[in-house]
């Protein structure tokens, strides 16, 4: 089970995450788009999902990673992200809730280049149990 | 003219396992339910699926193609309702297509339709641009 008292708390990524071209190179090759001068709409999916794995499998959380999946998504993008983007992200637990065995957590994560927000995001997570 | 109701063309993408390698190495996602078929299967899942944000990322780029500009999403969302499963050596495909739901200068929301082998794997599908 996840610890209900961590709903409503916000994690602060330890780390700034600077953007590359290359890395937004990747991401826009897969879906065979050719403009790069700013980043792919579902980028920031590639740093907000790694923040969530890094916080919700410690272990005064703990959920178990390997048994989860995506239910929904959605993103407000304030400016497109670009290379050289040095974001920092927090990730907020803003409910959790059980639901025929399996536990659903929704999870917001907000992405700041200095003080300027560039991108929030709520993700659904649902652990099957 | 854009006007409410206008139905956009339908575009078909194509997955296939080599595809989803590639997203999870530009997305970092290396859950092997999108690459082995043993684990896929051992998990209770039917094969292979792609990852939902693949799904939602070809979406995306059918959006930014019709609004002419890469950085024209504002929103973006949706539910991953059923899996895109891709079966080794297959190409499946992804039809999108989308409906003008509102229109406010040059802000346009669209309902989204995403499809594939007939079943609809996004729900509540919307996005919305500046065009």
């Amino acid at each position: 089970m996840i610890n209900p008292d961590s709903v409503g708390r916000t994690f602060t990524g330890a780390d700034l995450v600077t953007v590359t071209q290359s890395e937004i190179d990747s991401f826009a090759a897969v879906i065979g788009e050719s403009d790069t001068s700013v980043a792919s709409p579902t980028f920031s999916i590639r740093i907000s999902l790694s923040q969530y794995e890094n916080i919700l499998t410690q272990s005064e959380i703990g959920v178990d990673w390997t048994r989860l999946v995506h239910g929904d998504q959605k993103f407000e993008i304030f400016r497109p992200i670009i290379a050289g983007d040095v974001l920092k992200c927090s990730a907020t637990i803003e409910t959790l809730r059980v639901a025929a065995g399996n536990e659903i957590i929704s999870v917001r994560s907000d992405l700041h280049n200095a003080s300027e927000l560039v991108v929030s995001s709520w993700s659904t997570l649902v652990v099957r149990g | 003219m854009i006007e409410v109701g206008t139905v956009l063309p339908t575009k078909v993408f194509y997955l296939d396992r080599a595809l989803l390698k590639s997203y999870a190495d530009a997305s970092g996602d290396q859950n092997p339910i999108h690459q082995s078929e043993e684990f896929a299967i051992s998990v209770g899942l039917p094969n292979v699926i792609a990852h939902g944000m693949l799904t939602m990322a070809l979406t995306g780029k059918y959006v930014t193609d019709w609004a002419g500009n890469t950085a024209a999403m504002k929103e973006f969302s949706a539910r991953f309702i059923k899996p895109v499963i891709v079966p080794a050596g297959e190409k499946v495909d992804l039809t999108i297509t989308a409906t003008v739901v509102e229109v406010e200068g040059h802000r346009i929301k669209l309902d989204l339709s995403a499809t594939s082998a007939g079943v609809k794997v996004l729900g509540m599908a919307k996005a919305v641009v500046e065009k």
